[in-house]
């Protein structure tokens, strides 16, 4: 395990610490008052997906062009990743959205299409693990087209006019800091970035102890 | 096995040379190789007629399991027949792709095709034109009969629709192509492939389904079909662009 894992936790462990103290003390936004501050969850929970999303792109491009293992391990440890933190989305998304908007699932642009965006990845690893040998080169085409995709799902949001607040609202909030929104939600992102890369690190150090066991294994055999 | 050296070394040598030629010449090459595969695959096909008889019925039954779906008292909701137009090509597109694929698969056939000394993405347009020609054929029948049994207005904007038929399926199958290819050296392909290539091409359903549904309206909303029409061949572009800058890695073992 590398060195920087350990300050890495603390810091981590410490921001998300901070960041419910924070949350606690935002001001309520004016229309949904409480309900609100899913905000400060389910915004990091997706921005971390697409954290996933990238490094799960690259470390395909990477795999399938030059070979190499390593990028596979942090391609697959990636895409689990997107899975957990997509979950972590969809599911605080419909619990908003009952009190915002009174249904659970409104079938709007950005709803279903971070859906289907998670889908891909699911797809991913169900390839992974049903394909059989050589399907890691199969999994890599498939990162890189989830990838190539997310961009014209990200557009249709602002085709559609939907309920959905716009997707300029983070910005937004991050240009105005007076009304004390930018602040938490910030220091929420940050803890689950941080989280994502702790969780990254452990993933591709088990997926390595992985491929060392199964090659003892088969020089075991041989 | 030492006597086969050579022979392999002029194999490469000649290709080599072939290669070598001006990029005119190689392109030329690109399309004789490209169409050789074509005209192979539709050699194959007019034989028994085989995967086209089969998926176009599978198409017009899709066409009817979904009307009992949605017609209500004799009627369908307006625009349900672009819904059902695009479903039933996605739908026997799959079925197409796998079974030109088996094929392929059955005799080994794909293997002999990779190590011919051709220029492989050519080998994937090759294919892919193959399966474009199947769902154009489908969508040949398919459009009439769905223009007929839903009295929806198809004909109202004959090149649109054309158009947003022809983005629809290279995107499709683009993606189809390439994902079928692959599949073929696992043993799951039967249930991976709709796995893969749905939530992929959901995008080009949506903008062949919006498409359509906008030429349904009365009178046709044309500036709406233009736009998803203008997102789908954005979508073709990158798919086309993607596949054939990945299949070369993808079908070396």
């Amino acid at each position: 395990m590398k060195k920087s894992f350990v300050p890495l936790a603390v810091v981590t462990a410490l921001l998300f610490v901070i960041a419910p103290i924070l949350i606690a003390r935002a001001p309520y936004e004016s229309e949904m008052l409480l309900i609100q501050k899913i905000f400060y969850f389910h915004v990091p929970s997706w921005v971390a997906m697409y954290c996933g999303l990238l490094v799960c792109a690259v470390g395909s491009i990477w795999y399938l062009f030059k070979g190499n293992r390593v990028a596979d391990r942090y391609a697959e440890s990636a895409a689990e990743l997107v899975l957990l933190f997509g979950l972590n989305g969809l599911v605080s998304g419909p619990l908003w959205a009952r009190k915002a908007w009174g249904v659970w699932w409104q079938w709007d642009a950005k709803l279903t299409s971070a859906l289907l965006l998670w889908l891909i990845f699911v797809a991913y690893l169900l390839v992974r693990k049903y394909g059989g040998p050589g399907s890691e080169k199969l999994a890599a085409a498939v990162g890189i087209f989830g990838a190539a995709v997310s961009p014209f799902v990200y557009v249709s949001v602002n085709i559609w006019r939907t309920i959905h607040p716009k997707t300029s609202v983070v910005p937004d909030i991050v240009k105005n800091p007076a009304k004390g929104f930018a602040a938490p939600l910030l220091v929420s992102m940050l803890a689950f970035v941080l989280l994502f890369v702790l969780l990254l690190m452990v993933r591709v150090y088990l997926a390595a102890h992985q491929d060392a066991l199964d090659e003892l294994y088969l020089a075991h055999e041989d | 096995m030492a006597h086969e050296a050579p022979a392999s070394r002029l194999v490469f040598h000649m290709s080599a040379t072939e290669r070598g030629g001006s990029a005119g010449r190689s392109d030329l090459m690109f399309l004789r190789t490209a169409l050789l595969v074509l005209k192979k695959d539709f050699a194959i096909e007019v034989k028994t007629l085989e995967i086209l008889v089969t998926t176009l019925f599978f198409a017009v039954s899709c066409v009817l399991v979904f009307s009992f779906a949605f017609v209500k008292e004799g009627q369908a909701p307006p625009d349900a027949a672009a819904g059902i137009l695009w479903i039933a090509i996605a739908f026997s597109g799959t079925l197409a792709l796998g079974r030109t694929f088996e094929r392929e698969r059955y005799a080994e056939t794909l293997r002999a095709l990779l190590l011919a000394p051709a220029p492989r993405p050519a080998l994937y347009v090759g294919k892919l034109l193959g399966i474009l020609v199947l769902l154009a054929l489908d969508a040949l029948i398919l459009v009439p009969l769905i223009a007929l049994l839903f009295t929806a207005p198809l004909f109202a904007r004959p090149l649109l629709l054309l158009l947003l038929l022809a983005g629809g399926t290279v995107g499709f199958a683009a993606v189809g192509t390439l994902f079928a290819a692959m599949l073929i050296r696992s043993r799951t392909r039967d249930v991976l492939l709709p796995i893969l290539l749905y939530p992929i091409t959901v995008p080009v359903i949506i903008c062949g389904v919006r498409g359509t549904a906008a030429l349904l309206e009365s009178p046709p909303d044309e500036t709406t079909a233009v736009m998803w029409l203008g997102i789908l061949f954005a979508l073709d572009v990158v798919f086309l662009t993607l596949a054939l800058w990945t299949f070369e890695p993808l079908m070396t073992e």
